[in-house]
């Protein structure tokens, strides 16, 4: 399955869910704000399979002023 | 101090800081805790898959400060509303700080897209408080539009030059019927004061906590600064004139 996430392509073995993803990422789902496919996911969609060719944004907050 | 009241909540600190270009998240958590303020601001950006940091948030207490998302990065209203967004669903409270910039060396809000931003946003729910040039007809009409404050720039961001549009934000204060906050470009807590001894609401500063070699320090110097400044203009400062008024008695004097 091949994703775009924050730009870059990447291929995964086996499908995926989106806890899946982060948890392969190494990434802390209450740490992140993502969008599919450029729709704002809730907590609660984490659970939602991934497909090929989806295309993700991983946000975080930052420093700022 | 008396409270600043923002969208009917209220604070004790009139002091806004950001979290940006600080050397460690001590020195920034240090800045805060020192400065006062209730309210910080924080970006949103793309995480580096390849090697996440250490969240921001983890070091921010959210019982203590009002995490107030910015959506800096962005260069037009649409871009701005995707970010305000994105903060309100990481669970963040529906407070933005708009900002959008076009302009990549100065950093100037542009203000035909920070006014459409604005009108969608407050139309979602959302509490704005609105990055923008200092200009007293674009106030009025944020405002009209429901924003939560003005938020009129000193100088341009990071620049630490004080209060270059001094009358602008003069007639913006006497105009405004919401909060008027000054941001950006102050880099003393002179200048704090100065904005304060106007009789600006608050002020925001980032740059100029960040990088000194002493944030804890100067969080504290900036703490003072806006309470002096706030303290005179509840006080009313004294007119000023031409020519010398004595301030000691012009009579008795051991001469004749």
């Amino acid at each position: 399955m091949q994703l775009k996430i924050n730009g870059q392509n990447r291929e995964f073995d086996h499908q995926l869910s989106i806890s899946g993803l982060l948890q392969q990422l190494q990434l802390a789902p209450e740490r992140v704000v993502i969008e599919l496919n450029t729709k704002i996911l809730t907590a609660e969609a984490h659970e939602t399979l991934l497909n090929d060719g989806d295309t993700l944004e991983i946000i975080q907050f930052v420093g700022g002023g | 101090m008396d409270k600043l009241v923002i969208a009917g909540r209220e604070f004790n600190s009139r002091l806004m800081v950001g979290t940006g270009k600080f050397a460690s998240n001590q020195a920034m958590v240090d800045a805060m805790e020192n400065s006062g303020s209730e309210i910080v601001t924080v970006a949103l950006r793309r995480v580096d898959i390849d090697s996440p940091e250490d969240s921001l948030l983890s070091h921010i207490d959210p019982n203590r400060y009002l995490l107030l998302p910015n959506t800096s990065g962005a260069r037009d209203a649409e871009e701005a509303i995707r970010l305000a967004r994105l903060a309100r669903a990481a669970g963040c409270e529906p407070w933005v700080k708009l900002e959008v910039t076009p302009d990549p060396y100065y950093l100037l809000p542009d203000p035909v897209e920070t006014l459409k931003a604005a009108e969608v946003l407050v139309k979602e729910g959302f509490i704005v408080l609105p990055y923008m040039p200092a200009d007293p007809v674009l106030a009025r009409h944020l405002e009209e539009a429901g924003t939560a404050t003005v938020m009129p720039l000193g100088a341009p961001i990071g620049t630490n030059r004080g209060i270059r549009t001094r009358d602008l934000i003069s007639i913006i204060i006497e105009q405004s019927g919401v909060p008027v906050v000054v941001d950006a470009g102050l880099g003393a807590p002179s200048h704090a004061a100065e904005a304060m001894e106007m009789g600006a609401d608050a002020v925001l500063v980032n740059t100029a906590l960040a990088d000194t070699p002493d944030p804890a320090a100067m969080g504290r110097a900036f703490k003072k600064g806006v309470e002096a400044g706030r303290e005179a203009y509840l006080a009313g400062l004294g007119p000023q004139r031409d020519k010398a008024e004595a301030s000691s008695p012009l009579t008795g004097f051991l001469r004749d």
